[in-house]
């Protein structure tokens, strides 16, 4: 299991990026990893075009008055960096990327049970992305990216039809890619890889996949109940046309507080794989870990009332979906207590994806923290719909989500594609991402529990200073994701090649090539021991 | 060995010369513990499987999957119209009584529909026996006969929603029902709004069953050429369980948009 020095032989070895160089090769691969670098790549170019809107933003709100845009064009940046954040860049980012690529891998298979659907899958994506840069481009949306009718259906006279079709067709992408991970996981496990041996990324990825195929189904839906008012004008939500507007946000975030965990989730399976390994030892507690990815996919599907306390939900109703968001606590600080177990007594590496991981800990502790604040009915009557929200769900979704996304890109780089990052550089911008995170957001609580409230283009004058502070802390973090851009496609072309295996981690994918061969493994590997071996590995002398 | 890398080749990876470089990168690579033999493709296994079992787990599950999700979508708009025939009782009441009242032969089409969908779910589980027993004229014959089956309830279908609009029940086209057939009491938006449900909800339907025809044609053609074997069947097993499902959904739209009142 120790990893062996890395011998070049006379010809290149073939790898799945050399086995072919033409376009063809690319756009109609069934190679899972093939797919995953496709899916890097755009969700790379949407993250950045919802990254610009947010600058934007965060430019106009340096003032109390609004001055560098219009207030409707205000409205439209929120809903584009909204609709692109969340389902262009969040919902795809792991699983797409880093599942695709690992989810084979890490169970000793050689692709995903339906290669062709994969690539479907992808297609799909694009078609989707495509849609809403076109809506983006003739207009934009100024919905925001919750659709909330009767406003969408009704009275908004922006691009809604053409955004609900990207976000429909987008959500098979996603059903399909959730489909492709369960029947994988359950048929094509190598010998020896039982339940009970599955990386943790594993498990995180199979009980997304289930938020995957049982969630999206009723977005789509909605959406499709949505364009059906809008186009025959008849009151399916509009309560001026008999409609009942609650039904929407009922139907809206049955899909999408499941999919808040669509985004944690695999960030939680990316850190169980980066902790054990940087810090040199088995994970502690790993079934319940395991347990906790399922508990919160099942309660993650019995809270989304909890965006509805202040729109005239029953209050009984209310106090139902404040224990059950309560509840989703207790598998959520399971797996904190058992990371930060795993650290204990550990031979702590502080490279860059544990720098990565580390700072995923405490920012989604904190952002899970100010969950149990917002799930309090009196409290959040106080905070609901203001910048305190805000910063909540970014703490989860950007310090969380974002944070462990690049963390694995990182930790999996090596493997991806056979080179080294810089290190120095890599640690450098993982600080500068961390500090430039919290300069943007922390302010964002103060002035949420202030009282100012989101979605405005203009403040009163008294919240100036903490949103000065904000839009210099974005500054911070848009140069810290700019660095890892920049350095990352530098080490393609002049990295160090890497070894099979540059960290001494456990885990499958670090038995084969770096890069892999297009089949994974020569052989079918037979699994003999738990993914998390770290007592039979040697720590690396680098 | 070459023939097995053909046979991988179906599957657009562009490998075939895959095998030297394998052996060559075989010098590089850690020893495992242990390992086991080489695969050997078979025909019709695909070159992620193993063995055709796995396989055909994997197609049935994958298309189980499927349906758990296909279960959310529609379970999304049967909630929808559930509300509200709670909401607006007396409008839906009249309006399954419309739907429930169009005939032929005294008896609702409706209830000709749920008959056709039942009788083309036996036709498909012969043919799916047919299929596993590898009698082609068998199951070309039982898969025309659903299709057959198929086709009769979009006809009744597209009679049905011919009859509505000639009545006005079409919502947007613009609203404008026969004041006879209103109950009393009934509020115009609240009714429009059933027949968006009833719209909606047969449309997604009947769209299902026209790519399920979409997919028996493929078969067909399929069991034409002598592709579907004995041994490579399972095209057939998974477009069943698609087509049962589309038929299960029936069973739950016909009472609730024609019979609960």
């Amino acid at each position: 299991m120790t990893s062996i020095p890395y011998t070049p032989a006379l010809a290149p070895p073939e790898t799945y990026l050399n086995v072919s160089y033409r376009v063809r090769s690319w756009l109609l691969t069934a190679d899972h990893k093939r797919i995953a670098i496709l899916y890097m790549i755009s969700i790379t170019l949407f993250f950045f075009v919802g990254g610009a809107a947010a600058v934007l933003m965060r430019l106009e709100l340096m003032t109390p008055q609004g001055d560098l845009v219009r207030a409707e064009t205000y409205n439209k940046l929120f809903t584009i960096h909204g609709v692109m954040m969340v389902f262009f860049f969040l919902i795809p980012s792991i699983p797409a990327v880093l599942g695709n690529f690992l989810v084979p891998i890490m169970i000793g298979a050689r692709d995903l049970a339906f290669p062709r659907l994969n690539l479907l899958s992808w297609y799909l994506y694009m078609i989707g992305g495509c849609f809403a840069l076109g809506a983006m481009i003739l207009g934009g949306v100024d919905t925001g990216w919750t659709f909330y009718t009767p406003y969408s259906s009704s009275f908004s006279n922006t691009n809604v039809a053409l955004t609900i079709v990207a976000i429909f067709i987008n959500g098979f992408s996603s059903i399909l890619t959730g489909l492709n991970f369960i029947v994988t996981i359950h048929k094509m496990r190598a010998p020896g890889m039982y339940w009970s041996r599955l990386p943790l990324f594993i498990w995180s990825h199979y009980a997304t996949s289930l938020i995957f195929v049982l969630a999206t189904p009723v977005l789509a839906i909605t959406l499709v109940l949505v364009a059906v008012e809008r186009l025959l004008r008849v009151g399916i939500f509009d309560p001026a046309l008999g409609g009942d507007p609650i039904l929407f946000q009922h139907l809206f975030w049955f899909y999408s507080h499941p999919a808040v965990y669509i985004m944690i989730l695999p960030a939680m399976g990316v850190v169980s794989e980066i902790v054990p390994c940087f810090a040199h030892k088995r994970i502690f507690g790993y079934g319940m870990i395991a347990f906790a990815s399922l508990a919160i996919a099942v309660l993650g599907f019995l809270v989304w009332g909890h965006h509805m306390f202040v729109s005239g939900q029953s209050i009984y109703g209310g106090m139902i979906f404040s224990i059950l968001s309560f509840l989703v606590s207790i598998p959520s600080a399971i797996k904190v207590f058992n990371w930060t177990a795993t650290l204990y007594k550990g031979s702590v590496d502080l490279r860059t994806p544990m720098l990565y991981a580390l700072g995923f800990i405490g920012l989604f502790t904190l952002g899970g923290l100010t969950g149990l604040i917002v799930a309090t009915l009196a409290i959040d009557v106080h905070v609901h719909d203001t910048y305190f929200v805000v910063a909540h769900f970014h703490y989860i979704m950007v310090g969380g989500a974002v944070m462990a996304y690049l963390g694995g890109i990182h930790f999996w780089w090596p493997k991806i594609t056979g080179r080294m990052y810089p290190e120095w550089w890599g640690r450098f911008s993982a600080f500068l991402i961390f500090v430039g995170f919290n300069l943007t957001f922390f302010p964002q609580f103060i002035l949420g529990y202030l009282g100012m409230p989101r979605r405005y283009y203009a403040y009163a004058a008294e919240f100036q200073v903490l949103n000065v502070m904000s839009t210099a802390g974005a500054s911070i973090l848009g140069l810290g994701y700019l660095l890892p851009l920049c350095y990352l496609i530098w080490s393609l072309f002049y990295g160090k090649i890497a070894p099979i295996n540059p960290w001494g981690a456990a885990g499958l994918e670090w038995q084969t090539s770096s890069p892999p061969p297009t089949d994974n493994f020569d052989q079918t590997p037979v699994v003999v021991d738990e993914a998390y071996a770290y007592d039979k590995i040697e720590v690396p002398s680098a | 060995m070459p023939d097995d890398a053909a046979v991988a080749g179906e599957v657009a990876r562009g490998d075939d010369s895959a095998l030297t470089p394998q052996q060559r990168r075989a010098q590089s690579r850690p020893a495992s513990a242990h390992l086991v033999a080489p695969r050997h493709h078979r025909p019709h296994v695909k070159h992620q499987f193993d063995t055709l079992a796995q396989q055909h787990e994997a197609d049935t599950l994958g298309m189980w999957a499927f349906l758990a999700t296909e279960v959310l979508f529609f379970g999304g708009m049967i909630l929808c119209y559930t509300v509200y025939r709670g909401v607006y009782f007396k409008e839906w009441h009249n309006g399954s009584r419309i739907l429930d009242e169009f005939e032929f032969l005294g008896i609702s089409a409706g209830a000709w529909n749920t008959a056709v969908l039942l009788t083309s779910s036996l036709t498909v589980a012969l043919a799916v026996r047919a299929a596993q027993l590898g009698r082609r004229e068998q199951l070309i014959g039982l898969l025309l006969a659903t299709m057959a089956l198929g086709a009769a309830f979009l006809l009744i279908k597209a009679m049905e929603y011919r009859n509505d609009y000639h009545e006005g029940l079409v919502p947007g086209w613009p609203f404008h029902p026969d004041p006879r057939l209103l109950e009393p009491g009934v509020r115009m938006r609240p009714f429009e709004l059933f027949w968006s449900f009833y719209f909606v909800m047969t449309a997604v339907h009947a769209l299902h069953m026209l790519i399920g025809l979409g997919l028996f044609t493929y078969l067909i053609v399929q069991a034409w050429r002598g592709k579907l074997t004995r041994e490579h069947h399972m095209p057939v097993e998974i477009i069943g369980l698609y087509w049962h499902f589309v038929d299960l959904v029936w069973i739950f739209l016909f009472p609730l948009l024609y019979l609960v009142r």
